[in-house]
């Protein structure tokens, strides 16, 4: 038995049964890492010891009779813009390079508190921001469905890492779509929970207003189980929502049974038709009608503001990033570099610091960002996108009241050739034209792959639920994917090539 | 309504402190007057009618209890720093006076 092809929920009840142990499941996937890395460069770093440190210790307190998370010994990835005490953090910057954190992210105290074994961080855009982690100042990663092409972004490392068989769960942060592209790009399951579902203390901001942190698996219910472990409130977030989850696991569990009988699924016209792939397009409408078989009713809905969403997110998501940058100084923690002539002052060395530090995409979006926040284009450039981020929000509003959940495609494309879109930013920015609306109007959404396009690789499908109303996502997600598997005969997974053994 | 030159992009590129080479003023000038064009579309709908929305969730005065709670030790704070000195983070002058 490949202990690397297993679910987090299967490995979950082999470890509680005393079948396997967590160093044995641990090594494993360390092994695993070492034979496609090479192929992959899905991590910036792997943590080796600590992960084994971590299993053992759960082993011998599972041994002794403990009571224990149930997920307590299956092995995690975290994606590098999470902070982790003791373990080096960059974001995929060069101006973080080498430095390691003195605390740990709130997420990853409850990882620890619950004893899942870290195996390290893993590759993405530079601060999170790309959309195909080619941003990244440490080299790309790689699709496993396709090495030459792209496995989404920001989080592409956690994504590549979950579907190359490297971890059965990983952690990812999504401000416009980096959870659920890359997992519509990848084969795997990507939800971006509720603004304030998940705790941010911890997370490097890109924008605070858009972040959220959430899983990345490759079935529903491990989505949901670790959604349960990392979510609820959070006093050292102040919008951290202050209620409890709904029940997530439950709720996936019995969307997994296949009734989604008297579920009303809004079609939203605006997410779909030109840009979207053939293949993208005919998969969804085949997912369609098993939603519909499975007993839900389809409503079609508009969203006539969603064509405003992308020029909105791209003002204010700037915005927010070039004032949480501006930490980023060259005075106490990361880079510093000084001027090679004239003066060394503090101004001065800031400069040559963000010069040298900063890669492109993330030079680009701070200028975008302070000039689109500067006298005389405020009103026109930020204040504009404020207001659209309202009637967004009316959007889903008024969709909400037709249907219990929207769905489209989570990306408008397959993955794309590695360089194809590098030179061209606003292309690159096309591909979050469906993830977008939700982080502006901070509902929750799910990708679920739901096969493969005419050239043979994965396509995602976006499910959006209402804020707080997380659970809908675990119910129709899981019952599109039994009624998926139950066409396919397997996972999705079992169709992608196996990756050459480097050994 | 948009067109950013080369001044523009050097002028706002020294607000965000950050050294630009000639190069790279050039590339952004032609990469943003292309986004900004993208994106002006907004102000299309944002008439004065429509209130602003800052966050996605509406919150008020968020307060935690007034528990004290032991922060970074003074190693740990200065752990990361480029510089430091008797337990201080230790930075260039700060004027650029002599």
């Amino acid at each position: 038995m490949d202990l690397t092809r297993l679910s987090a929920a299967a490995l979950s009840e082999k470890l509680t049964a005393g079948e396997v142990t967590s160093v044995e499941v641990t090594q494993a996937h360390l092994d695993r890492i070492d034979a496609v890395e090479g192929a992959v460069h899905a991590f910036l770093h792997v943590s080796d010891d600590v992960a084994l440190a971590t299993a053992a210790d759960v082993d011998a307190r599972r041994a002794a009779g403990q009571s224990l998370h149930p997920l307590a010994g299956v092995p995690i990835a975290v994606k590098d813009v999470v902070v982790t005490e003791g373990m080096p953090t960059t974001a995929g910057s060069k101006i973080l390079e080498g430095w390691v954190p003195p605390y740990d992210a709130t997420l990853v105290e409850r990882l620890k508190a619950a004893g899942l074994p870290i195996l390290g961080k893993t590759n993405m855009d530079e601060f999170a921001m790309g959309s195909s982690t080619e941003h990244s100042a440490y080299g790309n990663t790689h699709n496993p469905w396709d090495l030459e092409r792209i496995p989404g972004g920001s989080g592409g490392g956690s994504a590549a890492a979950v579907a190359a068989f490297e971890a059965p769960l990983a952690i990812g942060t999504d401000t416009g779509g980096s959870i659920r592209q890359p997992g519509a790009v990848t084969g795997t399951v990507g939800v971006k929970p509720t603004y304030g579902s998940v705790s941010r203390y911890g997370l490097i901001a890109m924008a605070s207003s858009l972040d959220q942190a959430g899983p990345v698996t490759r079935t529903v219910l491990d989505s949901a189980l670790l959604h349960e472990l990392i979510g609820g409130h959070d006093a050292r977030d102040s919008t951290s929502i202050d209620e409890p989850l709904p029940a997530l696991v439950d709720a996936a569990r019995q969307g997994a049974l296949g009734d989604l009988t008297g579920v009303r699924v809004g079609v939203v016209t605006e997410l779909s038709g030109d840009g979207y792939q053939a293949g993208v397009s005919a998969r969804f409408a085949e997912s369609l009608e098993l939603l519909e078989k499975a007993g839900a009713t389809l409503v079609e809905v508009s969203c006539p503001n969603f064509r405003y969403a992308l020029g909105a997110y791209y003002l204010i998501m700037p915005s927010e990033a070039s004032s949480n940058l501006a930490k980023f100084d060259g005075m106490r923690f990361g880079l510093r570099v000084e001027p090679t002539d004239g003066p060394v002052t503090a101004e001065r060395v800031m400069s040559a610091t963000r010069g040298a530090g900063f890669g492109d995409e993330v030079k680009r979006r701070i200028i975008l960002g302070t000039y689109a926040l500067s006298a005389g284009y405020y009103d026109a450039y930020y204040g504009s996108a404020q207001k659209v981020r309202t009637l967004i929000q009316r959007d889903f509003d008024a969709a909400f009241t037709q249907a219990d959940v929207l769905v489209s495609p989570t990306a408008p494309t397959t993955a794309f050739k590695l360089g194809e879109k590098l030179d061209d930013p606003l292309a690159m920015y096309l591909n979050d034209i469906a993830t977008i609306p939700a982080n502006l109007a901070g509902v929750p959404g799910i990708s679920v792959p739901n096969g493969l396009s005419d050239d043979g690789l994965p396509v995602g499908f976006q499910i959006l639920a209402p804020a707080k109303a997380d659970d809908r996502l675990y119910r129709v997600g899981a019952a599109l994917e039994a009624a998926l598997e139950n066409v396919w005969g397997a996972p999705l997974l079992a169709q992608a090539p196996e990756l050459e053994i480097a050994r | 309504m948009s067109s950013i030159s080369r001044d523009e992009v050097s002028r706002v590129a020294a607000l965000a402190r950050i050294d630009l080479t000639p190069d790279q003023v050039d590339r952004f000038a032609a990469d943003l007057d292309v986004i900004v064009d993208a994106i002006a579309q907004v102000s299309e709908v944002a008439t004065s009618d429509v209130p602003a929305t800052s966050h996605p969730l509406p919150l008020t005065n968020v307060m935690r209890a007034d528990e004290p709670v032991a922060p970074l030790t003074q190693e740990q704070a200065l752990s990361g720093a480029p510089a430091q000195e008797d337990g201080r983070f230790l930075v260039p002058q700060i004027l650029g006076e002599e």
